[in-house]
This record gives C-alpha cells, structure tokens and sequence, in this order.
C-alpha cells in the first residue's frame, strides 16, 4: 500500500482561486523557521512536565529533587504560554502552503481536532493548579502527584492529534480510508514520529535546564539545597545524552517507516547532515561529564550550536519530505482549478448577470 | 465543496463556533484590553498614595486576569481558527491569503504582548521600590499592545462583515478600512474597558472584606473607571449601527434572534439600552453610596456586560448573512461567481467528496444527501440546533409533505428570506434534496459528518457526460428523477 502510486485514488480539490500573499519559496522558509521556533517551546513545556513530575515522585525519598521539581514546574507555565503563540506563525504558513491538505486532515479528524481546545486548556489549568498547590498540599504528597499527573498525561496524548494531521495531510491517496482520529492513528510512521518527538523534548528540555539551573546567576545552593552547580549541569547533561542516544535508534525507526516515494537523496542528506551534528555534540556531553567541577559547562554553547543544527537538518528533511510528497497533488490541483474557474467564467458569460434570478 | 463535510447534527456547527467565539471575546476585552490599563492604574495608585492595598489589590486583579488569559483566552484564540477551519474551511482560508500581513503583524504582537504579560506577571513581586516606576511602564506597554492586538482583529472581522472596496480594488488596505472599522473599534475598546471595571467589582467580593474599609474606596474607584468609559461605548455602539451597510440592515431584525425567537426582536434595543443606563446608574450609586453596595450588585453588571456582548457578537455573526465574506462566499462556502455553473452543472459534479455525480432514480437518496452536506449543513443540522426537519415542519406540518412544494420553497427562499444563501445547484438536485428531505422526517438517526463516516468520493464525470448531463437536465428536469 505505502509503495503505490501516490496519484491513484487521489481527491484532487479545487484550491482557493485567491494568490499567495508571499511568494511559495520565502513561505516554505518561514514556515521551517516558524516551526522550530513553536516545536522548541513545545517541546520545553512536555519535557518540563515529564521532569517535574519524575522529580517530585524521586522527592518522596530525597527533598532536594521535590525543590528541584517545583523549580522545574516554575519554567512549564512560562514555556506553554510561548509555545501557545509561537504556534501561530507555523500554522498560518502551513494554512496557505498547503492549504487543501491541512484543512482535509483537519475535517477526516474533526472531533479529536476540535478537542484539542479543552484538552490544552484543561492540561494547562491543571499545571497551574499544581504549580500553586505545591504548599497547600505538602501534606497531601500523594494527591499533589497525582494532580501533576494528569497534565502530563494531557500533554503526552495531544501530541498524537497534531502528528496525526501532521501525517495524514501527506497522504491523499489514503484519504478515503480514514474514520475518524483513531484510524488515522494506525497508519505508518505517526508512532516513530511520536517517539522522536518525545525524546527530542526530554533531550532539549535537559538540556535548558542544565543550563537554566546552572547559570551563574543563579543561587543553587539557596534555591536548591542539597545541589551544587555542577551536579545540577552534570545531571542534566547526562539525561541530554542518554536520551539522544536513544534518539539514533528512534531516528532511523522514522527514516525508514517514511512512505515511498518522497525520501530523495536531499532528504538523505539533510537528515545525515543532522545525525553528524548529533554524534559529535554527544562526544562534547561525554567529555562534559566527566570533567571536573570547574570544567563542567565550558562546552555549553559549542553543543547547543551542534544541536539547533541537527534540529535545523532535520526539520529542513521533514519539509523537503512533505513537499516532495504533495508535489504530484499540487500540480493535479492546479490543474483542476484552473479547468474549474474557466468553466464557472464560461458559465457566468452564458448567464446575463453572475447574481442568480431572483 | 472542495473539503471533507465536517458536521455536528446535534449542537450544529455553528454553535461550535460560536461557543468558542464569544467565550475568548469575553476574555479578551474583558481580561486582556480593559483590565490591563485598569490594573496598571491601580499599581499606579498605589504607589502614588504609598497604600499598599492598591498594589496587593492589583497583583491579586492580575494574577487571576494572568491564569485566564494564558489559558482559556489563548486557546480559545486558537481554538477560532481551529473550529472555522472545521465548519468554514474556504472561508477562512480566503481571509488568511487576503489578510496575511494583519494576521502576520498581528502575531507578533501578540509574541509582544505575552512576553509582556509574562514580565509584568513574574515581576511584580521583584520590581519593587525603586524599580516600581519601571514596572508601571512595563503595564503601560502591554496595555497598549492589548489594545493594538485587538484593533487588528477588529479590522478582518470588519472585512468579513462588509468588503467595503475589496471587490474591486483587492489590497489589504480597502480590506482594513472598511466602513465598518471605526465604529467597531470605538465600541469595542469601550466595552471593554467597562467590563474590565465591573469584573474588578465582582473581584473585591473575593479580595476584601466587608468589614475592611478598603473595599468602598475600591469599589468608588472602580465605578469611576466606568463611569468614564461608558460614554465610549454607548457612542461606538451607536456609531456602529449608523454604518451597518444596506444589506445588513435590512437583515437586522432577523440577524438578532433566531426565527423562533423574533419576538424578543423588538425588545432588544430597549434591553441594550437598560443594560448599558443600569450599569451606569449603579456605577453613580457605587461613587456616591460605596458602603452601601450590596454583594449581588457588585457581581450582577459584570454578567450583564457580558450578556450585552454576547448580544453584539451574535449580531455580528448573523447580520453577514448570506455571506461568509460580504458579496464573496456564502455562508455555506460556495463562491457567488461559481453559482452561475453550479446552477447549470449542479454542485455535485463539481464537488470534490461528492458520491453521487449523476442523479438517477437509484442514486436520488443518496445524493440528496449529498447536496443537503454541501449546501445547508454550515448553518442546518438535520435533528439538532437549527434543525431543518423543524424548519419544516413548521411551514408544512407534520406530513406528509409534497415534494414539490418543499422544492419550490426551497429554490425561492433566499427572496422573501435574504439571510439565506440562493440553492447552489439545479433543478434535479433541488428535486433529490426535497425528496431526501421529505424521507428523512420523522426518522431519528442523526447525520454523520465526514469526521465520522469519512469519504468516499466518486468519480469525477468526463466533459462529455457533463454537457450531457447539462442539457438533459435543463431540457427534463421532472423526468430526469421520475
């Protein structure tokens, strides 16, 4: 199936007859670029909240890491609210690049679209119901947790909606399969994807947090009892590491569950170009570790450098890959469009007046 | 006609809209656009007077404005778009090309205005002393770009009401100054204002005590703050109905009730204008008798400002009937210049999810169907809110009903009725529509949208069956489905 020709058995829409505002190329741009900037915040507040909560449940045996949790639960309200609006600048580019498909994929999964609305919102009132319990209920530990809990929950199942249509909005050969959300769930690559998703907002949000509870600014020792500065960056570098390297597992697992055609060699080379990135900011966490205190954080920028590139290759290769795979349908809807408008042009001329009879 | 049919048969799709619509105006002119001057000047207040009460006031104003705001208010924001890419795609994918760069300016100051809004918030506590003047800045700032985000929007939703010169000069600019702009804003920038004083009202409920003395100089401040923007509101109002176009004037009556509601159409105005005198009144009450301001007043004119905006964006909404954008696209997504070829082809082959293209007597039902998901759902369900089985049932009875009467009213009604769109197909498809109708009374199961039963497309026709199609149907259109 995922091997077919993508033109058979394709809807071929009309798009609106109304020009781009910008020319396509500086949209395509924008949207990369837009997109990082929202998937960054993104993946900042998914990350935080599964940090949080670990650190609170580790904070039942050892208190530093429930001060280490509420630091952490300080950063999410912040992080969601930027990535609340930094979404729109991707999904305005998206709106009018690939404007049939999106809004298709919205419609085939119009209820699970539709409650992404509540489902944020509840996950985001129930983070601040948990960042301002933190006292109220120190003597209700357990049920502090599990109020932490729901919102985490929230946040790693909403990730599925906008994968889905992310997924589905590429394939309208396989449009006419789909009932609802969760048969478009099962089809190729939605849960690679999520994986890579998951791992990359516990790799970037250990990274900020090394970095953010590690600043020199920061008093650790009066914030954080129980912590010094470079146990703090040395705990969040191996947690960068760890889950990067299980990112070289996930990444191939999405390469190659990608549906042919639309892999080209320059999507190869992008995502190669990201993966070199990687290994060798890996190899500067490894020598990070294992520095001495002082040492610890001195290769803070040359990594963070390495990986906004990797993130830079690979979501240039998930774009070439998306626009490598609608090409064919692009091109069939410009033709049927422009058939379309001729035909209702002709058939306003035949008409006296293009108002109908009243 | 060229996306799947979304469709909701029991609260309608419109009310998804709206629901999320009117709940992030709320918010936004009530929590964002009024409150953040008026927070900003309690802060100011407070430090002028030395009166710590102002300051913890204002924190307290804020904190709450701030958790709303960042949750519910931002996602309802999105949510707008989210829902009328659902219910309209084809409109607001329009808007999106035509209104790009307000939607892009826009943006950023939105990015601008929660980055503010995050400062203001996380530093109240910090910038204290002589840092304090700073942060008072810091409110000025974000009230402003509150202030700035809104009048953009104000502009498309202007657009989308009246096109003004955009159908013959298509920019951006004949786009944002329509004539419908000014007195929007005007009315828009008032209300909230008042709303954002009359919440502070029903707030001290929360954060002061009866017995503390502060809660009268509060509740006197508050009261002057409204007092002095009201006269802003009632004069946008009135500057925005003065301007309403002829077209939708002429819609007023029905555009502010639903059909089964006119009687209350007469009422309203005198309802608006007792909403707006009440809270004036109680506003010169509360600067006079501050003490004597019973709890429930304090938290009633908020409700009641809110139900006035309801009112307004419920106007707003319904008097662009028929259209979606004014003299552009109908409110069912059909492009008035299509309609001379959909009324000659019929919209069925023209419709990219259609599954049925020719209409014969085996394939009547289904594609009354169809046409009834592509022409009437965007405003009708078939069992729910706005149901076009009551619609009926009222002006026919209970049934049977005769087809062609049902036809026939449907082809005429957009005369006698000019908030609805004219019929966007021909003379076999309204016949399959009245038919589908007809069968579907008195029945119970509701109508799946494309969310649920999917599509099935059927094959396009070539032209050649088209043109036969074309002239069969103009020549037999009543033997064509007998």
């Amino acid at each position: 199936m995922t091997n077919m020709n993508p033109t058979q058995a394709m809807p071929i829409p009309h798009d609106l007859p109304l020009p781009l505002p910008l020319p396509r190329a500086l949209l395509e741009v924008l949207l990369v670029l837009f997109f990082i900037l929202h998937i960054l915040f993104v993946n900042l507040m998914v990350g935080g909240s599964i940090f949080a909560l670990l650190f609170e449940f580790l904070g039942l045996r050892r208190p530093a890491y429930d001060a280490l949790a509420r630091a952490i639960g300080r950063t999410i309200t912040v992080n969601k609210s930027l990535a609340v609006v930094m979404g729109v600048g991707p999904l305005l580019a998206l709106n009018l690049l690939h404007t049939v498909q999106f809004y298709t994929a919205n419609s085939l999964t119009g209820f699970a679209w539709a409650a992404v609305i509540p489902l944020v919102t509840a996950a985001f009132l129930l983070t601040y119901a948990h960042k301002y319990s933190w006292d109220w209920l120190a003597d209700r530990k357990r049920w502090h947790l599990a109020l932490g809990t729901v919102p985490v929950l929230l946040f790693l199942a909403i990730p599925f909606i906008f994968l889905v249509n992310a997924n589905l909005m590429l394939f309208p050969e396989r449009w006419a399969e789909v009932r609802g959300f969760f048969s478009a769930l099962w089809m190729p690559n939605v849960f690679p994807r999520y994986l890579h998703f998951l791992l990359a907002s516990l790799a970037v949000t250990a990274l900020f947090l090394g970095a953010w509870f590690g600043r020199p600014g920061f008093p650790v020792e009066e914030f954080l009892p129980g912590f010094t500065r470079p146990q703090l960056r040395r705990l969040f570098y191996r947690a960068t590491l760890h889950v990067s390297v299980a990112q070289f597992a996930a990444g191939p697992l999405v390469y190659f569950t990608l549906p042919r055609p639309g892999v080209t060699t320059a999507l190869t080379l992008s995502i190669l170009a990201g993966v070199v990135c990687a290994a060798v900011a890996l190899v500067l966490l490894k020598r990070e570790i294992g520095a001495a205190d002082p040492e610890v954080g001195r290769h803070f920028w040359p990594i963070t450098s390495l990986l906004t590139l990797t993130v830079l290759f690979m979501a240039t290769g998930r774009h070439l890959y998306r626009e490598e795979r609608l090409r064919p349908h692009h091109a069939l809807i410009q033709q049927e469009t422009k058939a379309y408008q001729e035909a209702s042009k002709a058939a306003r001329n035949q008409t006296p007046a293009s108002r109908p009879p009243e | 006609m060229d996306f799947p049919i979304f469709h909701i048969d029991g609260m309608g799709n419109r009310m998804l809209v709206a629901v999320v619509a009117i709940l992030h105006v709320l918010i936004n002119h009530g929590l964002a656009v009024g409150a953040m001057p008026l927070i900003t000047a309690l802060e100011w207040w407070g430090e002028r007077t030395g009166d710590r009460r102002w300051d913890d006031f204002a924190y307290r104003f804020l904190t709450f404005c701030f958790v709303i705001t960042t949750t519910v208010g931002a996602m309802t924001g999105v949510g707008i778009w989210i829902t009328t890419s659902l219910v309209n795609p084809s409109a607001i994918g329009s808007l999106l090309r035509v209104f790009f760069w307000a939607w892009f300016t826009e943006w950023l100051v939105f990015i601008t205005e929660v980055c503010l809004i995050l400062a203001y918030y996380l530093l109240w506590k910090r910038w204290q002393g002589a840092r304090k003047r700073a942060h008072i800045r810091l409110g000025l700032f974000l009230s402003l770009f509150s202030w700035i985000t809104m009048a953009l929007i104000v502009a498309i939703l202007g657009f989308m009401m009246s096109t003004g010169d955009w159908r013959n000069k298509p920019s951006l600019l004949t786009g944002v100054f329509n004539p419908l702009y000014l007195p929007q804003l005007c009315f828009r920038t008032g209300f909230a204002m008042v709303s954002a004083g009359l919440l502070g009202w029903a707030l001290t409920l929360f954060f002061t005590r009866k017995s503390d003395d502060f809660r009268p100089r509060i509740v006197r401040a508050l009261a002057g703050w409204v007092l002095a923007w009201t006269p802003v509101c009632a004069g946008g109002a009135w500057w925005y109905w003065r301007r309403i176009p002829e077209w939708s004037a002429a819609n007023i009556p029905t555009a502010l009730t639903t059909q089964d509601f006119t009687r209350w159409h007469t009422n309203l105005q005198s309802v608006a204008i007792s909403i707006v005198g009440g809270i004036l009144l109680l506003s010169v009450l509360a600067v006079l008798l501050p003490r004597r301001m019973p709890r429930l007043v304090l938290a009633l004119p908020f409700a009641a400002s809110l139900l006035l905006l309801g009112y307004f964006e419920r106007v707003r909404e319904f008097i662009r009937k028929p259209y979606a954008i004014a003299n552009y696209l109908y409110a069912n997504g059909v492009r008035e210049e299509d309609m001379a070829l959909l009324r000659r082809d019929g919209i069925l082959p023209h419709a990219t999810y259609a599954q049925v293209r020719l209409i014969t007597p085996e394939t009547r039902t289904a594609a009354g169907r169809e046409v009834f998901l592509l022409a009437c759902t965007r405003c009708h369900t078939l069992r729910g809110m706005n149901s076009i089985d009551v619609r009926l049932a009222k002006m026919f009875g209970p049934g049977p009903w005769d087809s062609i009467a049902v036809a026939n009213y449907i082809r005429d009604m957009h005369v006698p009725r000019p908030f609805m769109p004219p019929f966007p197909g021909n003379e076999a498809e309204l016949d399959a529509l009245a038919g589908w109708l007809i069968e579907q009374h008195g029945q119970t199961a509701p109508l799946a949208g494309a969310q649920v039963a999917g599509i099935q497309p059927a094959p396009k026709l070539t032209d050649e069956e088209l043109r036969r199609q074309a002239t069969f149907q103009a020549a037999k259109p009543a033997e064509a489905i007998e």
